[in-house]
Order: C-alpha cells, then sequence, then structure tokens
C-alpha cells in the first residue's frame, strides 16, 4: 500500500490515478496510523510551503514522516512535496520544513517568467535505477515557482535550465523527490513513477 | 528553456464536446473522455475544458467529466466556465483538474483571485481575459476593452491594465481571448498578445483565430504567447498536432517533441 498524503487542498487523484496504473494499491489519508502502515509514502505538490506544514502540523504526521524517513521507508516528493524535505522556504519564510535535507527553497529569479509552468527538458547527472530508460533531454511538465537548493548538491541527479539551474530529481538513500510532476509528464513521467513503483519492496 | 505549449480546447456543454463559431451556433463533435485521451495521444501538451453550460445546477456535470478525464489523462488541464468560489475550485481541483480559469467572477471580485491563489497556489489560478479593440467617445481613440458574462457585457476596463492587476493578485496564467479573431480562423491578435505578454511577467496562452499552422507560429513568435490555444482547427481536422509541432519545429520554436 501506497499513502498519499492529503493536505486537505487539490489534486490528490492524479497521482493516485497514475500509481493505481502501475498496479499498486494507494490510499488517500490524512490520518497518522493509515501513514505508519504504508509501505512507501508520496507527498504530493499542491498548495503553499507555509500551509503544507501548517497542516502537517494538525494532522500531526510530522514525527511520523519523520520517523518513516528514518527507517528508510520510501518517499516521494512532487513538487511541493520535494521542498518540504527542506529546512525552509522564501515561500514562508517562518515555517520550519520537515529538514529531512539541509538547505533552503527559494523563489525563482524575475529574469523569465515566474510560475515556471510547461515542458521542460530534465538532464541527469548520473544513473540510478529511477532513471533507467529515460534518455537525456526528455521533456517533463513543472508548475513551480521556487525551487531547492541543497547544502549537498550531490544529492541533485537531474536539472533543468530555465535561466537558473533547477534541481529537478533529488534523492538521498530512501528519500526522492521531484520538482516535475511525473503524474503529469505523459510517458517519461509514467517511466519515472514506474521505476520507482518497481524499486519499492512487495 | 520551456517549450511553447499547444492546447486543444474543448468547450463542453452539458458534459458533450460543442465548438462555438463566434460564440454561438454549436455543434457536436464529441465525447470528452475520448478527445481527451486522443489529444494526449497526439502530443497536446494540455487541455482547457471550458464548461458553457448555461444552469448553475448542472455545472456539477462539470466536476464528474473533470473526474473521468483525470482517469485517463498524463497531461495537465484545466476547466474553466462559471467559476465563483474556492469551494467550486477544490472540487474541481480534487476531481483531478490541475488548474481553474476564472474570467467573469474575477472582474466582478477581483479578490476571488488571491483567495484562490493564496489556497491552491498561483500555478492552479488561470485568469482567462476576453478583449475586444473598442472605441472611446471619450477620449476618442480605440483601446482593448475587457469583457465579461461570455462576451455580452463590456466593462470600460483596459484589458492591458487588468492583465498586470490580475499577475499582481496572484494570477499564475493569462488565458487571453481575443473575441475579434475568435471564430474567423484568420489568425490570433497578434499585436493584444505581444502587448499583454511583454507587460506582465506570468505566462500568456494566447486564444481565438487559429485558422492555420502559419498562425500559431506568428502568435508564439511575434505574438510572444507562451502557449496557443487551438480550437477548431484540430476539432475539424484540418490541421494534427503532430503536424503542427512538425511545422513549429521548422521554425525555429520549441515545442515537446519526443526526440
Amino acid at each position: 500500500m501506497i499513502a498519499i498524503v492529503d493536505y486537505g487542498i487539490g489534486n490528490l487523484h492524479s497521482v493516485s490515478k497514475a500509481l493505481q496504473r502501475l498496479g499498486k494499491e494507494t490510499v488517500i489519508t490524512k490520518e497518522r496510523d493509515t501513514l505508519l502502515q504504508a509501505k512507501a509514502v508520496v507527498l504530493p505538490g499542491v498548495g503553499s510551503f507555509g500551509e503544507a506544514m501548517d497542516n502537517l502540523e494538525k494532522m500531526d504526521l510530522v514525527g511520523a514522516l519523520r520517523d518513516m524517513y528514518l527507517e528508510g521507508r520510501p518517499i516521494l516528493g512532487i513538487c511541493l512535496g520535494l521542498q518540504l524535505f527542506f529546512e525552509r522556504s522564501q515561500e514562508s519564510p517562518r515555517k520550519k520544513g520537515l529538514t529531512f535535507l539541509s538547505g533552503e527553497v527559494r523563489k525563482l529569479p524575475p529574469t523569465a517568467k515566474i510560475p515556471h509552468i510547461g515542458w521542460n527538458r530534465v538532464y541527469f547527472k548520473r544513473v540510478t535505477p529511477f532513471t533507467q530508460e529515460i534518455p537525456q533531454g526528455r521533456f517533463f511538465y513543472f508548475a513551480n515557482s521556487f525551487y531547492v537548493i541543497p547544502e549537498d548538491e550531490t544529492c541533485v541527479v537531474g536539472i533543468c535550465n530555465y535561466n537558473v539551474v533547477i534541481p529537478a530529481v533529488v534523492n538521498t538513500d530512501n528519500l526522492w523527490g521531484v520538482q516535475f510532476h511525473p503524474e503529469k509528464s505523459a510517458q517519461w513521467g509514467m517511466k519515472f513513477l514506474e521505476n520507482w513503483v518497481k524499486s519499492l519492496p512487495a | 528553456m520551456l517549450a511553447k505549449r499547444i492546447i486543444p480546447c474543448l468547450d463542453v456543454k452539458e458534459g458533450r464536446v460543442v465548438k462555438g463559431i463566434h460564440f454561438e451556433d454549436i455543434k457536436d463533435v464529441g465525447d470528452p473522455v475520448e478527445l481527451a485521451k486522443r489529444y494526449e495521444q497526439e502530443g497536446a501538451d494540455e487541455l482547457v475544458f471550458l464548461d458553457i453550460t448555461a444552469s448553475y445546477e448542472q455545472r456539477e456535470i462539470m466536476i464528474h467529466v473533470a473526474e473521468k478525464v483525470a482517469e485517463v489523462l498524463t497531461i495537465p488541464f484545466t476547466v474553466g466556465g462559471g467559476i465563483g468560489s474556492a469551494e467550486h475550485v477544490s472540487k474541481l481541483l480534487k476531481a483531478g483538474a490541475d488548474k481553474a480559469s476564472i474570467n467573469t467572477q474575477a472582474v466582478l471580485n477581483p479578490n476571488l483571485v488571491s483567495e484562490l491563489a493564496e489556497k491552491f497556489g498561483s500555478q492552479c489560478v488561470v485568469v482567462a481575459i476576453d478583449v475586444k479593440r473598442t472605441w472611446d467617445r471619450i477620449t476618442h481613440r480605440s483601446y482593448w476593452e475587457v469583457f465579461i458574462n461570455g462576451g455580452r457585457t463590456p466593462t470600460g476596463k483596459d484589458a492591458i491594465l487588468w492583465a498586470q492587476q490580475v499577475e499582481k493578485l496572484g494570477a499564475g496564467e493569462i488565458l487571453l481571448t481575443s473575441m475579434d479573431t475568435d471564430g474567423t480562423q484568420s489568425g490570433y491578435d497578434i499585436s493584444l498578445t505581444r502587448k499583454i505578454a511583454e507587460k506582465v511577467n506570468i505566462p500568456v496562452i494566447a486564444s481565438g483565430g487559429a485558422g492555420k499552422l502559419e498562425h500559431l507560429a506568428a502568435v508564439l513568435q511575434e505574438g510572444k504567447a507562451d502557449a496557443a490555444l487551438v480550437a477548431s482547427l484540430f476539432h475539424y481536422r484540418y490541421s494534427t498536432i503532430p503536424e503542427a509541432k512538425t511545422f513549429l519545429k521548422k521554425r525555429g520554436i520549441p515545442v515537446r517533441t519526443e526526440d
């Protein structure tokens, strides 16, 4: 069972459907107990940094997520979900993130249109099981105004260019984060999810 | 760099896809789910569903359509038409839509734009602006005027100022329709699109007037649009999306293709 964390806002249906198409059982949940029983977790990308953290705190899920991360259970953060892995964000400066990774989330510079909405090419810095069979420079769908700046750049697996270099795929241990929306990125997005799903314990 | 997007627009009335010419004269061209899937397979970058159902009660049908579409689609889609509250947007997003497009209600209640942006994020909020070149009897000059209620009601608002205002309010994108060119298939309004695309720092989706592939190239290059909305050109199979992408690529316009 893969748990999709419900912050109470936005589109969770699409991620859930995409994983179901790959033969996985999913549950969209706000419940700590349901979350703790899941084999893997998806933190989807809806709402703002502050609101998402507020809701996670209210639902008492911050500790549960941290425990799951430390136990080594696979967690996939999508868009805002990836940003929540970090310590803080310019979107909500007073709010502390999940702090699984050191670094911060910054607003994209106004040298290009913001939000960064649409299809951009993703290039991989190294080969991982998750990027298997996805060639360099394929298009993925993005919809973000903020981007992550990890302290330790070795966690950046894939990037895209938008006047700045945006980390598009981030990984350390059991933690995977993507700035794009794989569930909205047609065949290559589905391939990415398929690779992630294949890596999960049965 | 982002690819320029090609976005088929499906007008939906009571759950069926129709296409209005000059906002009137409607023909039935099919089932939204089937059409959506077909356009995705052809390489559409995104889809827009515009609900033109007249009555409030039947608006629920569109939420159901969004659910059905979300089950088959792996590209983003926007729903617009008659949206006037955060609750309505929340229902659409929960049903699987990625963005909501608001038009009349944004003009009547600009705070709605900021409310939606705060609640769901700017990337979910598209403000649709219907524009017509109008003669101002007081200043004796023409300007681009914003119309609401499906193009029936003039507002006296200047489209450029309104576009800048919705950006400040938190809109993530502008869906700009020229009522002068819409339904004519004689090409997008390049000067309007360019003017607005230069005055805002959010993506602009150009709409109204696509009749051949040259029109797409023109609005994405000279018009500086980030995306082109297309209806009849694709619906009636005058051109297909692969043809459009090949054409644009040859012109040096970055588009999403599989190579």
